[in-house]
């Protein structure tokens, strides 16, 4: 039996998560008060929000993965890398649609060009969906996890840089969360925005376990039946020098 | 609360929705390629068994 190698407290991990992410509804739902200024349709904050930051600090981690692989050569981290910008790419669709769901409702627009938040987000997310093309176009391993990493180092720089940026520009109509002043949120709210991006961090850390240890076990098959092919090969091969005369 | 389907009842839900949505297409996804890497692997003990005397 082989040990269980990115699988490893999956399960708790998962309940821990389930649990975490009930209590963020509970508490969006039934603890936070109604936003006098936008009324219900404020309870998307609490969705996107979470997925927005954790999506950013995915991005992030797999340049730092990105590092580990260079560093070491092992090519485990790259593929941690990989799965957190796939997890990320796939919370930054959430973030783009959650997002203009809550425009058209706050705003009455699905999409405002002059708002810096929601285009440097739309850039950076189109900058992570060249990792895929450029990952796959390589055909050679070793190569194709170095460029990989080199990527989402670089474009793992770019994410605060970005962010810091974005700080720095005039304010159209998007709110700024985690200001100085603290965001200006009332306590039941500030209580359930971290809730909520708890559960969200701890339900990517376990979808990324569980993608993890799926491609950890393909890889292992593949190697397994590659294995078991060559030794049906040898054995073909000894029988027929065994039987040929001398 | 307001009214769930109407208003901004709706928007709240059609958020929801998606981001449920979108966790529930990836774990059947990952579920999917798990129950296919649980085939394959039965094929080959299956395999390693028949060539053992």
């Amino acid at each position: 039996m082989t040990r269980p190698v990115f699988g490893r407290g999956l399960r708790p991990l998962a309940i821990t998560t389930a649990l975490a992410t009930a209590a963020a509804g509970a508490l969006v739902f039934f603890y936070a008060p109604i936003e006098a200024d936008q009324g219900f349709s404020q309870k998307i904050f609490y969705i996107h929000v979470p997925m927005a930051i954790v999506a950013l600090l995915g991005f992030v981690a797999a340049g730092v993965m990105g590092i580990r692989h260079l560093r070491s050569r092992d090519r485990s981290w790259d593929l941690r890398s990989y799965v957190a910008i796939h997890l990320s790419i796939i919370l930054g669709v959430g973030v783009l649609v959650t997002g203009s769901i809550w425009a058209k409702a706050s705003w009455g627009h699905w999409w405002r060009w002059e708002e810096p938040v929601l285009v440097s987000f739309l850039i950076v997310f189109l900058l992570y969906c060249v990792y895929f093309p450029l990952r796959f176009s390589i055909e050679d391993p070793d190569r194709q996890a170095r460029y990989s990493s080199v990527f989402a180092i670089t474009a793992g720089a770019f994410v605060p840089l970005n962010f810091v940026a974005v700080r720095l520009a005039e304010q159209v109509l998007h709110p700024r969360v985690f200001s100085q002043t603290g965001g200006d949120l009332p306590g039941e709210m500030f209580l359930t925005l971290l809730v909520s991006l708890v559960a969200m961090a701890l339900l990517f850390v376990t979808l990324w376990k569980l993608e993890l240890s799926a491609k950890h076990a393909a890889q292992q098959l593949k190697r397994l039946r590659a294995r078991l092919e060559l030794q049906a090969e040898r054995r073909a091969e000894e029988r027929v020098s065994v039987g040929s005369p001398s | 609360m307001p009214d769930p389907v109407s208003g901004a009842g709706a928007y709240v839900a059609a958020a929801y929705i998606v981001f449920v949505t979108l966790v529930v297409v990836y774990v059947a996804i990952i579920g999917s390629k798990v129950a296919r890497i649980e085939r394959e692997l039965d094929a080959l003990a299956r395999l390693v068994e028949e060539r053992e005397p």
